[in-house]
Formats: C-alpha cells, sequence, structure tokens
C-alpha cells in the first residue's frame, strides 16, 4: 500500500530516540507517483552520470533492457563499456566486480535473483566483505550487489528464498532492504556512494507498484542515511517491525488493527546490517509489545535478531513475549494454495498482534 | 618419486619398468595396446583399486601411488611407447616434470588462440532429409525410425498447445523446445532405460521417449494432485524417478558435478549403464561446467555431457559467451574426448550418441558431444526474442532448418511414412494433448462397481 506516513508531531518526552532526519522526511508532501522500478531506473541513472566510475554488470541487464527492466535506456545512454552483459556465471562477475573495486571503480553488480547469488557468495563474503578488515584498511570494496530477493509469485524453491539474515549476519558487508519508491531512490543512491560492500535487496512483486514521492526525492542529491529505519505509522500499543514487501503488509494489518481499537506502530526497518536498534527499541520501550515480520525462514532470521536486542537492552519494558512471523520453515512449494500458506499474511499479522494485546488467547510455544 | 629425480632416474625407472611388466601395477595393464581398448578396465574394477592393493603394502608414500595413476592415463600412447623403449637418446630431448615427459623445443611459439579451421560438424542427413553419400551411421529400423519420428511430432505439438496454454493463463510458466525436437528424441533413442538423465530444461523430449505421458506433463504443469512432485516446483521442472530422469533444477549447470558424481556411484556399482547430462551453450560458462568436466575426466566417470548449442542464452549470443570455437574444443582441455554433431539430424545425434555410450560404458570415460542448433522459440514465456534477434532469421530457422521435417523426409523416403499417417499423427496428438491439458479426468471417472 502507500507508504503514507501519518506523523504527530510528539512532545519532548523522546528527544534523544527519534532522530530529526526523519521528521524532515514525513513533512514532504506526496506529489508525484513513481514506481518502484522508475526509482531504481532513474538512481542508477543518475549515479552513473554524476560518478564516470560507476558501472553496472551483470546478465540480460544491457541489450535486454534488464531482466526486470531496472537497467531500461542505460545502454543507449551510457554505452556496453558502462553497461556490461555478462556470460551466466555469477561466481565470475561477482569476483570480477569485486576486483574493479579494488582497483577503484564503483560496479553495481546485479543477480537475476538473490537465489542465483549463492554461486557467488564466496565472492560477496570472502572477497567483498572481509576485504577491507583482513587489509586493515588498505583495500576498501565500493560495490554494490543488488537484485529481486525473496519471494515472487510461483517461482518455486529456487527462486523464492530470502537472504537478508544470511547476509546480515557477516560483517563488513551492508544489508538494505528498500520497500517504497523513496526508499528504493535513497537508499540505492547511498549504496552506490558508500565505500563499503552493500547488498541491495529489491523485491520482483515492489517493481510495479507505485508510490507518492516528493520532489525532494526527485532531486539528484536525494540520499537516505544507511542504518536508519522508518517509523511508517506511529503508534501506541504495539510495535511492528517489518522489511521489503512486509512492509506493505504489516501497514494492512495495522489498518484493520485500529478498527479493533489497536494502535499499531509500524517500523521500516529499510536498513537489516546495520540493524536500527535505537529506533525498535525507542519504539518498544513506548509500545511496550513487539512483533517482528518477515518472510525469510525462521530460524536465525532476522526476527530472532530483533528479538535478541530487544530482550538485551529493553526486557523490563516489554509486557507480553516477542513473536515473529516469518515464512514457513519449508522450501517455497510451487502450487498457489500452498504458496499462499508458505508466506506471512496480513492476517497473520493482525492474530499476532491481537495476542501481543492480549485480545485473544496466545499460542503455545512452538515445538 | 622415480621422474622427479633425474640422476637416479635410470635406475629406478628401469625397476619400475620391469615391475609394470611384469604385471605388477595390475594385469590388465598393457601400454603398448591402443588406449581405445577396454585394457585398462577389467570386470568395470579401476587399475586405481588395484593399484591401491599392491602400493599400500610399499614403502612408496601416497605422492608416488598418485603419480602412477596419473601417468597411466594422462600419458599419450607416444610418450608411453618412447619411455619403454630406450632411455639414453630421450633423456636429450625430454624434460621430466610432474605430469609426465614432455620434449622442449627453444623455438618460442604460442599456441594460436583458435585453429585455422573450426572443428568439422558430423552429419548424416542433408537439409533435405537425403542421405549424404559414404556417410557413417548407425542403421536405424523401420520401427524404431517410426517412433522416433512421432515422438518428435508429440513434442512439437505438446510444446505449441501447452505454450497457447502459458498465455491462455492456464499454466503459468513454459518453455517449448523448438527447433530441438532432433536432438531431443534421437539422443533418448541412443539410450537404454537404465542410463540415468540429468536434464538443464530444454530436454522433456528424453522424458516423452522414455515413456511419461501428455498427461504426466500437464500435471506437473498445472502442480494439481497427481503431478509426482505434488506441486513443489514450478512447471516445466518435470522429474520421474521410475524414468530414471532426476528433476530439473532451476540453477544453471549445478547439473553437471551431480552428473559426475552419478556416473562415478554407477562405476562402482559395476553397472552396465552411464549417466547423460544436458547443457546449452550459456551454461558452459558456469563453473560448475569446468569442475564437473574436469571431475569426469579424472574420475574416469561413465558420463556423456551433451550440450546443445542453439546460439542463444536468453539474449546472450554465443559471440558475447565465449570466444572458443564453441564447446568441442574444451573436451580437450579436460582430456575428454568429443565430438561436434549436426543438432538438427536425428540420423547424426542418434549415431553420435550410440558411439559415445559405448565408449562410456565399455571404456569407463566421459564424452562431451556438441551439438550445433537454433533456439527456434523464445527463451520461455517470459521472454519475447524479437527484441534482440530478427524475425526472418527465426522464421529461417522454424521453415528452413526445421529437424522434424528433415527427418520426415528420411522416414518417407524409405516408404516408412505416408501423407495419411502424418495427418492422423498430428491430430491425434492434438486430442490427446488438449485433453491432458482441460481434462476428460479419467483419473476421477467413477466406474459402475458392484461392491
Amino acid at each position: 500500500m502507500l507508504g503514507v506516513v501519518r506523523q504527530k508531531m510528539l512532545g519532548q518526552s523522546f528527544p534523544k530516540i527519534r532522530p530529526a532526519v526523519s521528521v524532515l522526511r514525513s513533512y514532504s508532501s506526496a506529489a508525484k507517483q513513481m514506481t518502484v522500478r522508475e526509482a531504481l531506473n532513474s538512481a542508477l541513472d543518475e549515479e552513473m552520470s554524476a560518478d564516470p566510475k560507476v558501472f553496472l554488470m551483470g546478465e540480460e541487464v544491457g541489450e535486454y533492457q534488464g531482466a526486470y527492466k531496472i537497467s531500461k535506456g542505460l545502454l543507449e545512454k551510457y554505452g556496453p563499456e558502462r553497461v556490461r552483459d555478462t556470460p551466466i556465471t555469477e561466481a565470475v562477475f561477482a569476483g570480477i566486480g569485486v576486483g574493479t573495486a579494488y582497483y577503484g571503480l564503483k560496479p553495481v553488480v546485479e543477480f537475476m535473483t538473490f537465489n542465483f547469488s549463492m554461486q557467488a557468495i564466496d565472492h560477496i563474503i570472502n572477497s567483498a566483505a572481509k576485504s577491507n578488515y583482513m587489509s586493515a584498511g588498505q583495500m576498501s570494496v565500493p560495490i554494490v550487489f543488488r537484485g529481486p530477493n525473496g519471494a515472487a509469485a510461483g517461482v518455486g524453491a529456487q527462486h523464492s528464498q530470502c537472504y537478508a539474515a544470511w547476509y546480515a549476519s557477516c560483517p563488513g558487508l551492508k544489508v538494505l532492504t528498500p520497500y517504497s519508491s523513496e526508499d528504493a531512490r535513497g537508499m540505492l543512491k547511498a549504496a552506490i556512494r558508500d565505500p563499503d560492500p552493500v547488498v541491495f535487496l529489491e523485491n520482483e512483486l515492489l517493481y510495479g507498484e507505485p508510490f507518492p514521492v516528493s520532489d525532494e526525492v526527485l532531486d539528484s542529491s536525494f540520499c537516505l542515511p544507511i542504518g536508519k529505519a522508518k517509523i511508517e505509522r506511529v503508534g501506541r500499543d504495539v510495535t511492528i517491525t517489518a522489511f521489503s514487501k512486509m512492509v506493505g503488509h504489516a501497514l494492512k494489518a495495522a489498518e484493520i488493527l485500529e478498527k479493533d481499537g489497536i494502535d499499531a506502530e509500524v517500523i521500516n526497518l529499510r536498513s537489516i546490517r546495520p540493524l536500527d536498534r535505537s529506533a525498535i527499541n525507542a519504539s518498544v520501550r513506548k509500545t511496550n509489545r513487539l512483533i517482528t515480520v518477515e518472510e525469510g525462514f525462521p530460524q536465525h532470521g532476522v526476527g530472532a535478531e530483533i528479538c535478541a536486542s530487544v530482550v538485551e537492552e529493553s526486557f523490563a519494558y516489554l509486557d507480553a513475549p516477542v513473536e515473529r512471523i516469518a515464512g514457513a520453515d519449508i522450501p517455497m512449494p510451487y502450487a498457489a494454495n500452498l504458496e499462499r500458506m508458505a508466506v506471512p499474511q496480513v492476517e497473520d499479522i493482525v492474530r499476532a498482534a491481537k495476542r501481543a494485546c492480549y485480545r485473544s488467547v496466545p499460542l503455545a510455544a512452538a515445538a | 618419486m622415480a621422474n622427479w629425480v633425474r640422476i637416479s632416474s635410470r635406475s629406478i625407472g628401469n625397476h619400475i619398468r620391469k615391475r609394470m611388466n611384469q604385471g605388477f601395477i595390475g594385469s590388465a595393464v598393457d601400454i603398448n595396446k591402443s588406449s581405445g581398448s577396454s585394457s585398462a578396465l577389467h570386470g568395470g574394477r579401476t587399475v586405481c583399486d588395484r593399484n591401491r592393493r599392491y602400493l599400500n603394502s610399499l614403502p612408496w608414500n601416497r605422492a608416488t601411488l598418485f603419480w602412477f595413476q596419473r601417468f597411466k592415463s594422462t600419458v599419450a600412447e607416444k610418450q608411453q611407447d618412447s619411455f619403454l623403449s630406450s632411455d639414453t637418446d630421450d633423456d636429450q630431448l625430454s624434460l621430466d616434470f610432474p605430469g609426465g615427459k614432455v620434449s622442449y623445443t627453444s623455438d618460442m611459439n604460442f599456441i594460436s588462440e583458435s585453429s585455422q579451421t573450426r572443428v568439422p560438424c558430423y552429419r548424416v542427413l542433408d537439409d533435405d532429409g537425403e542421405l549424404i553419400k559414404d556417410t557413417d551411421f548407425q542403421q536405424v529400423s523401420k520401427e524404431a525410425a517410426v517412433k522416433m519420428y512421432s515422438k518428435m511430432v508429440n513434442l512439437q505439438i505438446m510444446d505449441t498447445i501447452f505454450y497457447e496454454a502459458q498465455r491462455q493463463g492456464r499454466i503459468s510458466f513454459y518453455l517449448t523446445s523448438a527447433g530441438e525436437e532432433a536432438i531431443n528424441i534421437a539422443s533418448a533413442a541412443a539410450l537404454t532405460e537404465q542410463d540415468i538423465i540429468l536434464p538443464q530444461y530444454r530436454e522433456p523430449g528424453v522424458l516423452l521417449w522414455r515413456g511419461f505421458t501428455l498427461q504426466e506433463f500437464a500435471d506437473q504443469c498445472f502442480g494439481n494432485k497427481a503431478d509426482y512432485g505434488k506441486g513443489r516446483q514450478m512447471p516445466i521442472h518435470y522429474g520421474s524417478k521410475k524414468h530414471n530422469f532426476f528433476t530439473i533444477s532451476s540453477p544453471i549447470a549445478t547439473q553437471l558435478p551431480q552428473a559426475a558424481g552419478i556416473a562415478y556411484s554407477l562405476k562402482m556399482d559395476n553397472k552396465k549403464a552411464c549417466v547423460v547430462s544436458y547443457i546449452g551453450d550459456g551454461g558452459t560458462s558456469e563453473g560448475d561446467f569446468h569442475a564437473g568436466l574436469n571431475f569426469a575426466a579424472v574420475m574416469e566417470a561413465p558420463v556423456i555431457f551433451f550440450c546443445r548449442n542453439n546460439g542463444w542464452a536468453i539474449s546472450t549470443n554465443v559471440w558475447e559467451q565465449f570466444r572458443s570455437d564453441g564447446i568441442v574444443v574444451k573436451g580437450r582441455a579436460y582430456g575428454i574426448r568429443s565430438i561436434r554433431v549436426d543438432g538438427n539430424d536425428a540420423l547424426a545425434v542418434y549415431t553420435a550418441v550410440s558411439a559415445a555410450r559405448e565408449m562410456a560404458v565399455n571404456e569407463q570415460r566421459p564424452i562431451l558431444i556438441e551439438a550445433l542448433t537454433y533456439r527456434v522459440g523464445h527463451h520461455s514465456t517470459s521472454d519475447d526474442s524479437t527484441k534482440y534477434r530478427q524475425s526472418d532469421e527465426i522464421v529461417y530457422w522454424k521453415n528452413a532448418r526445421n529437424p522434424v521435417n528433415r527427418f520426415r523426409n528420411w522416414v518417407q523416403s524409405n516408404g516408412w511414412w505416408s501423407d495419411q499417417q502424418e495427418t492422423q499423427l498430428r491430430s491425434s496428438v492434438r486430442k490427446q494433448v488438449i485433453i491432458s491439458l482441460i481434462g476428460l479426468d479419467i483419473h476421477n471417472l467413477h466406474f459402475f462397481s458392484d461392491t
């Protein structure tokens, strides 16, 4: 749904907690509509135009205009030296990308889906993520790995996994998960400008979704800070954290909950690594209840990390156990009815929020 | 060990030679025989196994054991002969290095990146389906030829109608094998039921040949309860244990090292069967291609790597995929025997695969076959290939170079097929395909019963 922020001006009760930047964000008036695809395309275009060292590499990014048309028009504008079509070798073009980054170029490597990044994961982790540390700062790797992540619709297990938790557990990487067009533009620009490796996890189903964007967002110098979450919806009763497509689900759930008198606060994490622990904890200290939502597998997931963080820092503030909503603990099935059961739905979030507010019987501890 | 220390090589070399001629390494080894014979193998057991038993009792370490095994399989015939004959004049002309003897030269010459002429392509039928004079091929019986032709027609019609079904929204995804019917059916026809198939994704004809019904294909595409995959996998990702056809897996080229592994298991189990794994031109860029072929060669595994070089990997054409002379030349880089065939010539594909199978099984070695063809259809229902290639190119290959028509001409010219049978076959297959999609659901038909 539309990521419209209904921000009320809060009193001075939490001066240290809410960063000024996100307050400013909320005052931008929604004017133009832009799809996430257009947002990414324009961000790439502007960054390539501003910095000649930035170039794009991946399968089908050039002639084909991008497997999902994210790089549409870029080959024509910047030529084959800066928009490189590659053979089908993820491991190699990730490795080559890291090599160019060692040298000083700024590659943006596209994976047709992050499921295929597994064929390149050695380069992402061992060649990109760890190099700066292992060389004591002598080598830097200003590379961006981007592409669709998580479930699409009816593409089966080998095309539907969410890699946020895997990459976010690795020091040396930054992991970003945009939701709206504003997120997509601001965060891709920030990622390209960042001197360290960034894993930029998009979502295929969001590519075509339009979001309102303000003039500020459309400006070519627009950039969002990495590591800062966004409060999409302010609330009092329960905190719901989500990222990527699940933000939309969480907002819908919040609307449903409002009718039942539960005022939910929805946090769009935006950045999984570094995780905005201060924003999450501040919210939990206000609402005293937390639901984490993610598409990926439950074990060792993003929700598990958030729960641990809250228990470590805000345990005394919790009035209910933290609940995590995640994808089912199975490889994603193809059949539509099975797939629906394997991915979190809006009703799952609504039910969890009600449990957290003691409006319904709490779930027995998971087996 | 012996060859690494030149000074004492002669004495140790003599010692080894004596032992080898006494059948020390294993009675099956007779280095003077040509490498094409089955001398290296005796009853499916490798020389390696015998080596291990003998050499474990010796004071030599594992490195020397490995050297023996490598020596046997990597040194070319000529070098073996010279090693065994006199060693006095050899020492002046050749160098000892790990990996065997190599002669040296004072001329600094780089091997050219490409040879003067491309590797020629084996074909049996000309473009009109007529037998080329004096050609070498495996004869097929009337029954086999008619079956092959019918299955090619089946595949063609199934592809057309299922593709349309996706466009109508009945199934979510499909990809065709248009233009590659000869590869699909003829390669399958040359194998036995025991041979294990690891496909890429454009080889449903192999499953069709083995008896997978049109209904079973449709069920998998629908992901309904009759689907063997129980709706877990995307459409066209067929798999059938009873047909020895491993379920199609999306990541490219992962099936190649897997195939080498399965072939190795067949070898250990002494089975008279091989593995056939398919890959496209694009897939050969993957690291797994290198790993799979290299290891199959080292393990001497009975696997046929069948590369369908159809010119396109989605929108990437072969010039942007690699700079070698296709895939066939890569075989030699791994020590694998290879051949290039006309993939649109069913008889050529049939003959090449039959010969390859025999070598793979009897000599326990991998074989690489590159079949040149053209991907007539789009990559899949998610692609529109007119965006990156000329429509008249597609039409040309669809009509003038059609493998189905070409084979039909040959079958008909033998008097084994008629126009009337053609019409009958096509209309009957069409009917069956449509029924499989919209279902006269025979699974749920209730027959009268007395109980």
